[in-house]
């Protein structure tokens, strides 16, 4: 079943018609309504006439998220404030806030994109959905919800917090579908068994669309075991309209991009070249629908790479892996692209090692070396030397395979390795 | 068997005095202390008085410490003491894991073993004498 059966199935030619056709009008809009994107398009030589087919969009020039804040507040907007329904604006834990806008028909298409996840979770008009996402000016609530109300969902908008109630609401409710972050459905799903209920056997939800956070695929095992689910990785990004840019189907590989709306490009986040399908890279979207902010080869930081080969649900869309990183936090350790997340994703499978990790590179004679620091679990025998090896053998192992490089694991004490810090203290870059 | 106080250490300088300092502020006594070192980290293994709470004390300190269940066999206090006990336990194939001896008093040496802990049987059919923890050291409840 699908929402939107004649665009999510739409054969490739015809949709690459349909995003050029809709590429041309929207790298236009933006350039005749917006100073900034004139500008820079002008300052690189190129007008959006020069747009021929779809691979011409490499000829214009990158936005990065920087242009957003410089242009705070509505420097980016290409439409009048007459025609603006919605603004969302981002924390701006990092900086200066960014603000999107959004017209009637940006909101309507955003509910059809998140729609398509409901449809891929089995969900339909009888579905009841509960999201509890934050609402306000995080995208997270009123994206989930507004997609709940394009199928024609019960919609149950609790938003986050009072977990208990949740637990209690999705009992009494007959909640289908949850749409929340990973780590709150995990805390939903917990709190409900220490209530003493068996959510995957007593509760009748069977789909979950999770995301705004990463999650590693033991993090997202446990979601699919403790509440009974199927798992929908939701991608978005608030800057380009918010979650249902890309969502997972049933074969649960990969997350299926909304290509009627966006075009999305990969490229080499250090020559900011385009590079092959399956390569990893930075994601690059251009709008090809947004009119209140259209993007023009918007740089999003998240790491992935498309997985062009069709896909056994039936969409034509392409997909994207799931978000391995940021390109900030990218490590290039001889040559090779290294990701924090990918070591977390190691971690994990260790019960014998606690989560939290210091990576810290250092160069000697001319080579780039990892290594990482990690503390043995409380219950883990510290006394036996074997024992000890054992673990770093098989952790550096396990390690070398996933990474391609070599890394030198030191077990350290407790509390030498800060809790819960921002990234920044999990990479010591010391060359 | 009776608890051993464990720590693993990094290496790095001043680790092995911190542990003492540790132990000294908490006022705990120590009866035995065993070194075994790597390139790359240490493993201190005490004997010492109430050693669920010097454990505690470690951890208070931010070092890595725990209580390691271990045999104390009692051997006279003459050569080949040890050499008796170890081949008994080659012949009855129990794998020590680690082991190192101290004296007790002049009531003779014990010998600490890391062994399975069903070689227990196995030393007492043998005719080793095991120590109880009371007797070498104060309890943690008492
Ligand atoms: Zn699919």
């Amino acid at each position: 079943m699908y929402y939107q059966p004649e665009i999510e199935t739409m054969p490739r030619e015809q949709l690459r018609e349909l995003q050029l056709t809709r590429m041309k009008w929207s790298v236009k809009h933006a350039y005749e309504n917006i100073d900034f994107v004139k500008k820079i398009c002008d300052e690189a030589g190129v007008c959006p006439s020069d747009l021929n087919s779809l691979e011409d969009i490499t000829k214009f020039p990158f936005m990065v998220k920087q242009d957003m804040r410089d242009a705070y507040p509505f420097g980016l907007f290409a439409v009048p404030m007459h025609d603006v329904k919605r603004i969302h604006a981002s924390s701006g834990t990092t900086g200066q806030a960014t603000t999107t806008g959004h017209t009637t028909n940006d909101l309507a298409y955003w509910g059809d994109c998140f729609a398509r996840g409901i449809y891929m979770v089995g969900g339909s008009q009888d579905s009841v959905i509960q999201v509890s996402y934050g609402y306000g000016l995080f995208t997270g609530g009123l994206g989930a919800h507004a997609g709940g109300e394009a199928v024609g969902c019960a919609v149950i908008p609790t938003s986050s917090g009072n977990t208990k109630r949740q637990v209690q609401i999705m009992k009494d409710f007959g909640t289908d579908i949850l749409a929340c972050t990973p780590s709150y459905a995990l805390y939903i799903a917990d709190t409900a068994i220490e209530l003493g209920y068996d959510p995957a056997k007593e509760f009748k939800i069977s789909g979950v669309i999770l995301g705004a956070e990463p999650a590693s695929e033991n993090m997202r095992q446990e979601i699919r075991d403790k509440l009974g689910v199927q798992y929908c990785d939701v991608y978005g990004l608030s800057e380009v309209m918010g979650p249902g840019v890309a969502m997972e189907c049933e074969v649960a590989n990969g997350l299926h991009f909304a290509e009627d709306h966006f075009y999305p490009e990969i490229v080499d986040p250090d020559t900011l070249e385009p590079v092959p399908d399956g390569e990893y890279g930075e994601l690059v979207i251009t709008t090809l629908t947004r009119e209140a902010c259209p993007l023009v080869r918007y740089r999003t930081r998240d790491v992935t790479r498309i997985i062009s080969e069709p896909c056994p649900c039936g969409r034509t869309h392409r997909k994207i892996d799931r978000i391995v990183g940021r390109t900030d936090d990218m490590m290039i350790i001889r040559g090779v692209n290294v990701f924090p997340s990918q070591i977390e994703q190691v971690i994990t499978a260790f019960p014998e090692v606690a989560t939290h990790y210091q990576i810290v590179l250092t160069r000697e004679a001319q080579l780039d070396k990892i290594a990482l620091n990690v503390e043995t679990e409380p219950d883990f025998p510290i006394d036996e030397i074997r024992k000890i090896e054992d673990l770093k053998r098989r952790l550096g192992a396990e390690l070398k395979s996933n990474l391609q490089v070599q890394v030198d694991i030191n077990l350290v004490e407790p509390k030498t390795i800060a809790r819960s810090e921002g990234k920044a203290k999990r990479i010591l870059d010391l060359r | 068997m009776i608890d051993q106080l464990s720590v693993f250490l990094p290496n790095k300088k001043g680790t092995l005095s911190s542990v003492a300092a540790a132990l000294s502020e908490a006022d705990i006594n120590m009866h035995a202390l065993a070194i075994a070192d790597t390139a790359e980290y240490g493993i201190v293994r005490i004997i010492c008085d109430t050693p669920r709470a010097a454990a505690q004390a470690l951890a208070d300190a931010g070092l890595r410490a725990t209580t390691t269940p271990v045999f104390a066999v009692r051997v006279p206090n003459t050569p080949g003491g040890l050499t008796q006990l170890l081949s008994f336990c080659e012949e009855k194939e129990l794998n020590i894991e680690y082991g190192y001896c101290f004296l007790l008093g002049d009531e003779g040496a014990i010998d600490v073993l890391k062994i399975d802990a069903a070689a227990e049987d196995v030393l007492r059919e043998g005719g080793f004498e095991m120590v109880s923890p009371e007797e070498i050291y104060q309890l943690d409840n008492a």
